[in-house]
């Protein structure tokens, strides 16, 4: 379940890619073409000469989103990764990993959805003349929003989007606007896996704890501003944080108990009192409908008696 | 600069300098590190932990924890991890003749990561007997190049070895990126795990590592005057009353035994086992009476250093120790290189 872990590591290469492809490279501010449910329509950069009804998605975020706008059942093909909605998992399984651009046409696609180019799959695709559209991973909500919107028009389903959009935009407001004022902000770590990389508030998904005003103990840590530094064990322990958020629990086996045993860390506030807060893998990496419950979560936890 | 006298025998000057320069590290390992605690209180934090001595270092809980659980533990291991490697470089290209040698060479390394990869993909990163999977999957890569290269006898039964490990590490290696190549997911535990773990390490690998590498540097320390001997060619030491095949196997199951365990406990760290012993060579001499000791201390300090790096250049995040080792000892290994100029052989 690492995928959206490596991700924002090769954006850099998929913003080459689009480049030299010429593939849809839809984010924030989407570039869309005025409203109207009429094909084709072109959604940055790549025509779509009608209403999509196979489509392909490379991308479990993207999946969540196309179930989400409820054409489920346009899909004909995802990744590993596609496990959510339940019924996302018994599609056909392609390889994220090693998409061959064959594979892909395979299904006869009519719009393929990427949100990693593992090599020239996106130039072949645009050979064959198959709409392709490749997400890189968002930093900003503004960004999920402009993926979910450009994702709705480039299957008519303009309204479905707005809709989406603003029902997740309520949502976050809510979550947001119940955090009880501090004095002093909270502090966390936040955990990708044990050998203690973590994310920066400049990520997506660190964005989202700076919403609910938690401060990251990583943002010192990375000079070099990748936003996925490696942090040494000697600094987690000096920053002491208020709370521990693991992203490691279904890859890595992480727990509370596990944190505990680790050298010097059952000296840790978080670790003594209760306030390691372990998260689901895929929920924390991937920027679907599901963000919410993310959001939620993490929310839930400070508000909690003890917390903080 | 004229070549020094080749050494015959340690001289305590040689292994003053050694010790100084290793308690120097080990030092600077214990006092340096990606928060800044002082010297005087982090000494003080560890002597209270002598039996009989009472001392308030005046540390946090965290700040103690870093001193004693993270840093000293993690010294210590560098030490032992480095001491290995260069102990068992020295040694094999002692047996085998050839100053490409390194601890890797009969394929510890592949079947290291063929087996940790195996305990990955079954039982997940955070299991504790990926470490065990490793050490056996080492264990029975030499193994195989012994079955395979070890039956030749005569002169040249030392390079058959080596090319049997050729072929075992290819074939290793091969099956570890295809089970790694079905279970794309785990790329990332598998190579983070391969790369090296130093810094998540705590006093249970020095409890796993220790008695592997005591035995594996005891029985080498022990053998460096027959290393000197098969110096001389496999034939020559055979009329000499020394049983080539014999040596040889004893030699290799020791260094085994110890690079195994390090790998298992700290992953693949390279360059120490080839660089370290060559220094010292082309420092002090040829003869392995004074290379294997020296290998010993010196690969322990250049370990600690290396990882004291691999902590502190990019503080309060990791370098990777093996991007240190290759930095920092490449250049050095030149410049000594360049001003011994003393041929390799015995």
């Amino acid at each position: 379940m690492n995928r959206a872990r490596i991700a924002p590591r090769v954006a850099l290469v998929l913003v080459a890619c689009l480049v030299a492809a010429g593939c849809g490279s839809p984010g924030g501010g989407a570039t869309t073409e005025p409203a109207g449910a009429g094909f084709p329509i072109e959604v940055a950069g790549t025509v779509i000469p009608a209403a999509p009804q196979r489509i392909v998605s490379a991308s479990a975020s993207h999946t969540e989103i196309l179930y989400a706008l409820g054409v489920g059942e346009w899909i004909v093909a995802t990744d590993q990764f596609s496990d959510f909605p339940p019924e996302a998992g018994a599609t056909t399984k392609l390889d994220a990993f090693n998409l061959g651009v064959e594979s892909v046409a395979a299904f006869t696609p009519d719009l393929v959805v990427l949100s990693y180019d593992p090599g020239d799959l996106c130039a072949g695709l645009a050979a064959l003349g198959i709409p392709t559209l490749l997400f890189a991973p968002p930093l900003t909500l503004e960004d999920v929003y402009g993926q979910m919107r450009a994702l709705g028009a480039a299957t008519g389903l303009e309204a479905e989007a707005g809709a989406l959009v603003a029902g997740i935009e309520g949502e976050v407001a809510r979550l947001v606007a119940a955090v009880p004022p501090r004095e002093t902000p909270l502090t966390y770590y936040y955990e990708l896996d044990p050998t203690l990389y973590s994310l920066t508030s400049a990520t997506f998904v660190g964005g989202l704890f700076g919403l609910l005003g938690m401060h990251n103990i990583a943002d010192a840590a990375d000079p070099a501003g990748t936003g996925f530094p490696q942090l040494s064990a000697e600094f987690v322990l000096a920053a002491d944080p208020d709370f521990i958020f693991l992203a490691d629990t279904r890859c890595c086996g992480q727990s509370a108990s596990t944190l505990a045993e680790r050298p010097g860390w059952a000296s840790l506030a978080a670790v003594a009192e209760g306030r390691v807060v372990p998260l689901d893998d895929d929920v924390a990496s991937r920027w679907g409908p599901r963000l919410v419950d993310l959001l939620a979560a993490v929310a839930g936890a400070i508000a909690a008696p003890g917390g903080g | 600069m004229t070549a020094p006298r080749p050494l015959r025998r340690l001289s305590p000057l040689a292994v003053g300098v050694a010790l100084v320069l290793l308690l120097g590290a080990l030092l600077a390992g214990l006092l340096v590190g990606a928060v800044g605690l002082s010297p005087g209180a982090v000494l003080a934090e560890v002597a209270d932990r002598l039996p009989f001595v009472s001392v308030d270092s005046g540390l946090s809980e965290q700040e103690a924890a870093i001193v004693w659980d993270l840093r000293l533990p993690r010294v210590v291991l560098a030490a032992l991890v480095g001491a290995t490697l260069a102990a068992a470089g020295a040694s094999y290209q002692g047996v085998f003749r050839n100053p490409l040698a390194d601890p890797y060479l009969l394929g510890v390394a592949a079947g290291a990561g063929l087996g940790a990869t195996i305990g990955i993909v079954t039982l997940g990163s955070a299991s504790a007997v990926v470490p065990a999977a490793a050490f056996a999957g080492a264990l029975a890569a030499v193994a195989l190049t012994y079955a395979l290269g070890g039956a030749t006898g005569g002169g040249r039964a030392g390079t058959t070895l080596v090319l049997a490990g050729v072929a075992v590490a290819a074939f290793f290696t091969a099956a570890q990126t295809f089970v790694q190549q079905r279970h794309a997911d785990t790329v990332r535990e598998v190579y983070s795990w391969i790369l090296g773990r130093l810094s998540t390490v705590g006093w249970s690998e020095v409890a796993l590592l220790a008695p592997y590498a005591g035995v594996s540097l005891m029985v080498l320390l022990l053998h460096r005057r027959l290393l000197d001997v098969m110096a001389v060619g496999e034939e020559e030491a055979e009329t000499l009353g020394v049983s080539a095949s014999r040596v040889r196997l004893v030699v290799v199951a020791a260094a085994t035994l110890g690079t195994a365990a390090a790998v298992a406990v700290s992953g693949l760290v390279g360059f120490v086992g080839i660089v370290v012993p060559h220094a010292v060579r082309l420092m002090v001499g040829s003869s392995y009476r004074v290379i294997v000791p020296l290998s010993v201390l010196g690969g322990a300090a250049f370990l600690v250093l290396a990882d004291l790096g691999a902590r502190t250049l990019a503080a309060p995040s990791e370098v990777p120790l093996g991007v240190i080792t290759a930095f920092v000892g490449a250049p050095f290994f030149a410049v000594v290189l360049r001003s011994a100029r003393r041929g390799w052989g015995p």
